[in-house]
């Protein structure tokens, strides 16, 4: 047997065929629903065939309701939710640390100040549509900045310690200043607040296109970086020692992630607990390494915030249900699921 | 293989390294060693360049600083003493990353680089425990994978921080025999720091006696290791045992106390 052979025996962990199959699955499955399912009840199998382009039964209005607001809505949450879970993973690789997520080093306390600016200095509505997702976008970004120039600048040098530090002062900083501006405008404390909890509800083709070039250049920066995140966990010393420059790696996993983080809190308002429930789920199921978390993050993400949304707009409905807590309401105990689950099967710590 | 030329090394504003010159020729293994805070693992940490400092350091007669972090990695391995091993990660993945520096940086790996994981492996006896947490072997098992993502690094100079901490007396030996052999098969220049003397005195070519961050002596086993230098380096009193495989350390009690423990 040739030496190669050999080596090809070891199964190093690798993202299996299985596992992408079931995310994809869930993908399908998860946007299928968001499009049949709804205030109006519309035949699935109609429906199928308009989206396959066939010849259907839908009227025009029908046909209209699916292609102007169900379809936009289920392609904006596959791409908010594959984002900021992919981000979650990408943060907790890069500062090895479990409780990372999109809004670590700032972006949620930076973007809630943006909106509320708008929001506070625009109060008469029409141009808060337009305007808050741009402010929440820079703010998010210049936390993330500055989040970074004072952990550079600190005692460790960019070491994640020090950039969770310096990320946890930003936010509450920007917090306390968003709280002040808030309490200053009492009248408009039910808007930011709707905007804080998170809705997917006004989306439109438009926040699609704003929010599809960011998202994609973050993912593929993002899943390039797989494997040299890996790397990353044996400490910047080990890694170092191995050939990488581990502040130069974090800097990029950090910009790129942040980036699809701002865009996608831009158009959906902040959405908890996503990029720490899911990329955990993958890590428990399907492997810890970042070349497994980190797609599958990616497309179970994007599954779970549609299936959410369905939820949120389905189980009070004609109401709707902050999407926020139902991704809270409900990750949470299946979190806890998995965590049993795995603990028995000997898989968790 | 190894030269340093008037090295310095400061942490924080103490001066840690202070003028250090030593070389260490291809296929040599050198021992550091010093009491506590002597400078012992930052000359190592200095050599694998993760501390900067003032002065020449040549490997393999390049530049240091000329050299890009990858190309420092293929030259030069570290074991450190207390590595950070991912949570869960598997030995193959864990030896695996030895072959980072073979790598581009979004490259990925290839059937030669599990090829190189298996050899190394299997020079190790680590064939059967591939598929094994790391974290659930034990200490000398552990210490095996350490060597071998070392082994898989392929590099020609490999620095050894305090290689038999935590391993009984049994298992320090086996280690280090390890490691004196995979020196004379893939003729490695090793590097090792040491608190134990007397393993010192067995398995290095050379010892190099650091204090205060200087090199204070700088020979043989059987020249470094003397009664005289310990006590005063040191400040410890011992018996230095010849034997045809090196020097044997043993530390006595210092006579007025141990007699009037028995008297």
């Amino acid at each position: 047997m040739s030496r190669i052979e050999d080596g090809g025996r070891l199964r190093p962990e690798r993202l299996r065929p299985g596992w992408v199959a079931a995310a994809l699955g869930a993908v399908v499955v998860a946007a299928l629903a968001g499009v049949t399912v709804g205030a109006a009840s519309l035949p699935p199998g109609a429906v199928l065939r308009e989206l396959l382009g066939l010849a259907s039964s839908l009227t025009d209005q029908q046909v209209a309701i699916v292609e102007q607001i169900r379809l936009p809505r289920v392609v904006l949450g596959l791409l908010v939710g594959g984002t900021l879970s992919i981000s979650g993973a990408s943060y907790q690789g890069v500062f090895r640390n479990p409780l990372a997520d999109p809004y670590l080093l700032g972006a949620a306390a930076g973007a809630g100040l943006g909106v509320t600016i708008v929001i506070v200095r625009l109060p008469d509505g029409s141009a808060t549509p337009g305007a808050a997702p741009i402010a929440a976008f820079i703010g998010a970004l210049v936390a993330v900045f500055l989040a970074y120039l004072l952990g550079a600048a600190g005692s460790g040098h960019g070491s994640p310690a020090s950039l969770i530090l310096a990320g946890v002062a930003v936010a509450s900083f920007l917090t306390a200043v968003q709280t002040y501006v808030q309490q200053l405008n009492q009248d408009t404390i039910r808007q930011v607040y709707s905007w804080i909890l998170g809705r997917l509800s006004s989306a439109g083709w438009h926040e699609v296109r704003v929010l599809l070039p960011y998202a994609v250049v973050s993912w593929v920066v993002l899943l390039a970086h797989a494997r040299v995140l890996d790397v990353l966990a044996v400490g910047d010393d080990e890694a170092s020692t191995l050939g990488i420059h581990a502040r130069r790696i974090r800097l990029i996993v950090v910009i790129a992630a942040s980036l699809g983080t701002a865009a996608a809190v831009s158009v959906s308002g902040l959405i908890a607990f996503l990029g720490i429930i899911v990329p955990h789920t993958v890590r428990l199921c399907a492997g810890r390494s970042n070349r497994v978390v980190l797609p599958l993050s990616l497309l179970f993400g994007g599954a779970f915030l549609c299936a959410a949304d369905l939820l949120s707009r389905t189980i009070a409905a004609p109401g709707e249900i902050p999407i926020g807590v139902v991704t809270a309401f409900f990750g949470a105990p299946f979190f806890v699921l998995v965590l049993r689950t795995s603990r028995r099967l000997g898989v968790a710590p | 293989m190894i030269r340093l030329t008037a090295v310095s090394v400061d942490l924080g504003r103490r001066p840690v390294l202070r003028d250090v010159s030593l070389t260490v020729g291809r296929g040599e293994w050198v021992t550091v060693v010093g009491a506590n805070g002597a400078g012992k693992s930052t000359l190592l940490r200095f050599v694998s360049g993760l501390v900067r400092g003032r002065g020449d350091l040549a490997l393999d007669g390049r530049d240091a600083d000329s050299l890009r972090h990858r190309d420092r990695a293929r030259l030069v391995a570290l074991v450190p003493q207390s590595p950070i091993v991912p949570d869960g990660i598997r030995v193959v993945d864990y030896v695996l990353l030895g072959r980072t520096p073979h790598l581009g940086p979004l490259g990925a790996e290839g059937p030669g680089d599990l090829a190189c994981v298996h050899e190394s492996l299997e020079r190790l006896d680590l064939v059967p425990f591939a598929q094994r947490a790391v974290t659930t072997l034990s200490g000398g098992e552990r210490q095996r994978v350490l060597i071998a993502r070392a082994l898989a690094q392929q590099a020609p100079i490999v620095l050894l921080d305090e290689p038999t901490t935590s391993l009984d007396v049994g298992h320090q030996q086996q280690v280090l025999e390890l490691v004196d052999t995979l020196r004379r098969d893939h003729d490695l220049t090793v590097v090792t720091t040491m608190h134990d003397l007397t393993l010192a005195g067995q398995y290095a070519d050379r010892v190099v006696l650091l204090d205060d961050g200087q090199v204070v002596v700088d020979g043989s086993a059987a020249e470094v290791l003397t009664e005289a230098n310990l006590l005063r380096y040191y400040g410890a009193r011992v018996r230095v045992v010849r034997h045809d495989t090196g020097v044997a350390v043993l530390p006595l009690r210092p006579p007025s106390t141990s007699a009037s423990a028995v008297g």
